[in-house]
């Protein structure tokens, strides 16, 4: 009795506490709202499923308890009732699956027209490098990496002279332009998350990898790294403001090219 | 019809191979020390896990007082909360969990059940303990070299794993590897010998598909993991010399606090492919043992044949084959090439359906059943629930683009504490409560026994259901200070502080079972050879506890399934293994 009573307060305790509570994802600041869609529907799935299963169990607990002179019944398979829930269960898994990977085709390609900023991360501090008049960044490696050169920008490449650097203050994008990340590291692996944006994508040293977002809300956010990066990894924030043009313009004339560095 | 595993049989083939001689201990070193009888190295390899991982379970108390209570325990500084998280998540997978379940259950059990005398290869099987006793300590040791143990997280990514700005980057990191190399090299042996003694060793009419799923989960798991580990030990090995000898394995050209190092043309990638290559697979290393023996307790304890006995072997077969093709799902955001998002997103889903046909069949087990509230039905009960909860955060996690928002977050944590933590350990102690009675011959104390279970599981659900929030609003995890994010409210440190206080509930409900494992060796009620009334072989073994050989002159014979629960007809509601159908009236055709 007790044991069934449980198992439907954990059931019920739990679906209250999921929608009652006020612990839910921040308040969206990008294009990424398919991703908070599929998110709401594996929710919807998955919690009818855990539901179900449960109340069933206590269902079973309840009713078929031990009482003096019970006697179990003995049936080894049946069939058809397994066919059944593998079916419904293939069913459910690919109403989730289906919509993850159309999404997911949306998320690894990058419009056109997207703008590059670059990210660098370091123990632990972020850097930002932003093409310069030419449209597009200088090659760069961990190799040319000096005090005077923090980035890696290589000096044997015309393009990168004119790169804008900045170094460990604060990241201004435009509102409502796709952004294409690209990201690179100086020593460990780092990952840049801004929770708002719902994206994120590690760092690697030695590699570039990417991932777009557009920013579509104009405000303040917290750039939290998210892979163990050392000691002080849980301190390596940064701040990313979403502005209008011509702000964002505005602070883009006051930065560095890395030939004025 | 010999091949429909529920249909009973009056004969059994007869014995083509003689028996193996065992050796016999000739001093009390031999006999309960440097043992070769499989059922003492169980217990040594379980006592030796319990207590590594009670050094876990204090750990976790450390982080939940950093994490409930953020700057009040000033002792705890960042450079030893990321030693405390590392330590405890290695402890807790390799060193206590697959330790427990294969080493110590897979021990006890699989001679019993399969009806052997021992292990095949017993020599090697004692040298497997030791070695596992010696990559403990060596474990153990890294606490007290200078720099502490390692603080790279459990998953030991390079490059931070070797480079400064990593707590125990001088001697811990060198210890944590060498254990690791020791714990394979150990397992390895061990491995053999209950895989070849699954295949081997079996008594007459003992066919595979009559094998309780204990065994099935334990045998299953033991394959995955001979193949599994030796990823591991090649990314551990490479890694040594990356550290010691200056290779570049896993190091690209970095640089370090401003200075170059002499690293080039490494792939830090290539590491965590190796890494979860076995991780992945680990994952259900613990999860099919636990999948095993949950089904043999529900079974015993509803009085009824598991449901649907042939699907569950496959299903455990089919997971174990599909969860080598997934590893790359803990790295979607790791920056591997995209497109292989689609291919492991999809074979991860598709592990869902037979898992959850798994479920289906524990609950159906209790459809029509005569359910019995003992102490091991509670924590497979429990087991249930936070298992389908955990697999079910895990369609989140798999289903690529979900798993966007969420990878390295709390939420994360809260899933795999919930699926590999909670749920396995809840059938650890099932499986201690239901088979301590074989082991010492008395039972353990049935009330603090639920006690231990309310605390446990409550407790747990109430720690690890509210983290998943956590995580949904944005806290990383492995952040020493989380109490700033902007992203997060202040009602975020409250429910931290009380899933702190949860915690140091439940780690003392733990202390209930320990002191209860103690008392009832000497207080606990007579046990007698068969207290649970059930079918498998290890109940019906001629004295309790089984002397070393296991059963006395004859081996037994198998006649018949495990699962023989209220059989119509029949004139109690369980058969034993051993008994031909004959015997029963009405056994079914």
């Amino acid at each position: 009795m007790l044991v069934a009573l449980m198992m439907v307060l954990v059931v019920v305790g739990s679906i209250v506490f999921h929608f009652l509570s006020p612990w839910w994802f921040p308040p969206l600041a990008s294009n990424w709202g398919y991703i908070d869609d599929t998110t709401v529907l594996t929710f919807a799935i998955t919690g009818a499923v855990f539901a179900a299963v449960v109340l069933f169990m206590a269902y079973c607990l309840y009713r078929f308890r031990h009482k003096e002179g019970n006697k179990a019944t003995y049936e080894p398979e049946n069939r058809r009732l397994e066919v059944w829930l593998i079916s419904l269960t293939t069913g459910g898994v690919i109403a989730m699956l289906a919509p993850g990977l159309f999404v997911w085709a949306q998320f690894i390609s990058v419009p056109d027209d997207a703008m590059e900023v670059e990210v660098i991360g370091q123990q632990w501090l972020w850097n930002y490098r932003l093409p310069g008049e030419d449209g597009r960044l200088g090659a760069a490696d961990n190799r040319f990496v000096t005090f005077d050169n923090p980035l890696g920008i290589s000096p044997h490449d015309p393009a990168g002279q004119d790169d804008l650097v900045v170094i460990g203050s604060d990241l201004y994008l435009p509102v409502d332009r796709p952004i294409r990340f690209a990201l690179r590291s100086v020593d460990v692996l780092h990952n840049f998350y801004v929770p708002e944006f719902r994206a994120k994508m590690d760092m690697i040293p030695g590699s570039s990898t990417y991932f777009w977002a557009t920013p579509t809300k104009v405000g303040t956010y917290e750039i939290l790294c998210a892979e163990l990066c050392g000691v002080g990894h849980s301190y390596m924030r940064g701040i990313v403001h979403v502005v209008t043009q011509e702000e964002y313009d505005d602070w883009l004339v006051l930065q560095r090219t890395f030939a004025e560095f | 019809m010999a091949n429909i595993p529920h249909d009973a049989t009056n004969t059994a083939p007869p014995a083509e191979l003689g028996e193996m001689e065992l050796y016999h201990p000739k001093s009390w070193w031999t006999k309960y020390v440097f043992s070769q009888d499989a059922k003492i190295i169980a217990i040594q390899y379980a006592v030796t896990a319990l207590a590594i991982g009670f050094v876990a379970l204090v750990l976790s108390w450390l982080i939940r007082l950093q994490l409930g209570f953020p700057n009040t325990f000033t002792f705890i500084d960042a450079e030893r909360y990321y030693q405390f998280i590392t330590m405890h998540g290695m402890i807790m997978v390799v060193y206590l969990l697959t330790a427990l379940f294969l080493g110590g259950f897979g021990n006890y059990l699989i001679p019993l059940m399969v009806g052997a005398r021992d292990m095949v290869f017993p020599y090697a099987n004692m040298l497997s303990y030791w070695i596992y006793l010696l990559a403990v300590l060596v474990l153990v040791a890294s606490f007290f070299v200078p720099g502490g143990p390692t603080g790279a997280g459990w998953t030991l990514y390079p490059p931070q794993a070797i480079t400064s700005g990593t707590p125990g980057d001088e001697g811990g990191i060198i210890l944590m590897l060498v254990s690791l190399i020791l714990f394979i090299i150990g397992f390895t042996m061990g491995g053999l010998n209950y895989t070849v003694t699954v295949l081997q060793a079996r008594t007459r009419g003992m066919t595979l598909m009559r094998m309780p799923l204990t065994v099935w989960g334990i045998f299953v798991a033991t394959i995955m993991a001979l193949l599994a580990f030796p990823a591991l030990f090649v990314a551990a090995v490479m890694m040594l010399f990356d550290k010691l000898l200056g290779t570049s394995f896993f190091m690209p050209t970095l640089v370090e606090f401003g200075e170059q190092l002499s690293y080039g043309g490494g792939s830090p990638i290539l590491f965590q492919h190796l890494f979860w290559f076995f991780g992945h697979p680990e994952v259900y290393i613990v999860a099919l043992p636990a999948f095993g023996i949950v089904s043999d307790l529900i079974s015993t304890h509803a009085r009824r044949n598991i449901f649907g006995y042939r699907m569950m072997v496959w299903a455990i077969v089919i997971i174990g084959a599909l969860s080598f093709v997934v590893w790359a799902h803990h790295m979607y955001v790791s920056g591997m090439h995209p497109y292989f998002g689609f291919w492991f997103a999809t074979t991860t889903l598709i592990i869902a359906v037979p898992t959850a046909i798994k479920v289906y069949n524990w609950v159906l087990t209790l459809w029509r059943a005569d359910i019995h509230f003992t102490t091991p039905m509670l924590f497979a009960l429990g087991f249930i629930v936070t298992f389908v909860n955990g697999g079910l955060s895990g369609l989140f996690l798999g289903n690529v683009v979900v798993d966007v928002p969420l990878s390295d977050t709390m939420f994360v944590v809260a899933h795999f504490h919930m699926v590999m933590g909670i749920a396995p350990i809840l059938v650890i102690y099932g499986a201690i409560y239901h088979w301590y009675p074989k082991v010492t011959g008395r039972m353990l104390s049935e009330a603090l026994g639920k006690f231990h279970f309310w605390v446990t599981f409550v407790g747990a659900y109430l720690i690890f259901f509210p983290m998943h929030y956590v995580g949904l609003m944005g806290a990383p995890r492995r952040y020493f200070e989380t109490s700033d994010i902007m992203v997060l409210p202040d009602s975020a440190i409250t429910l931290n502080a009380f899933m702190s206080i949860a915690a140091f509930v439940v780690g003392f409900a733990q202390m209930v079972f320990i002191f209860n494992v103690v008392w009832s060796l000497k207080n606990g009620k007579e046990a007698g050879g068969n207290p649970w009334r059930a079918t498998t072989l290890e109940w019906q073994t001629p004295k309790t506890p089984p002397e070393h050989g296991n059963w006395g002159k004859e081996l037994p014979i198998v006649y018949r399934w495990a699962y023989d629960y209220s059989v119509p007809g029949a004139p109690e509601d369980f058969v034993p293994q051993n008994q031909p159908a004959a015997a029963t009236q009405g056994a079914p055709s």
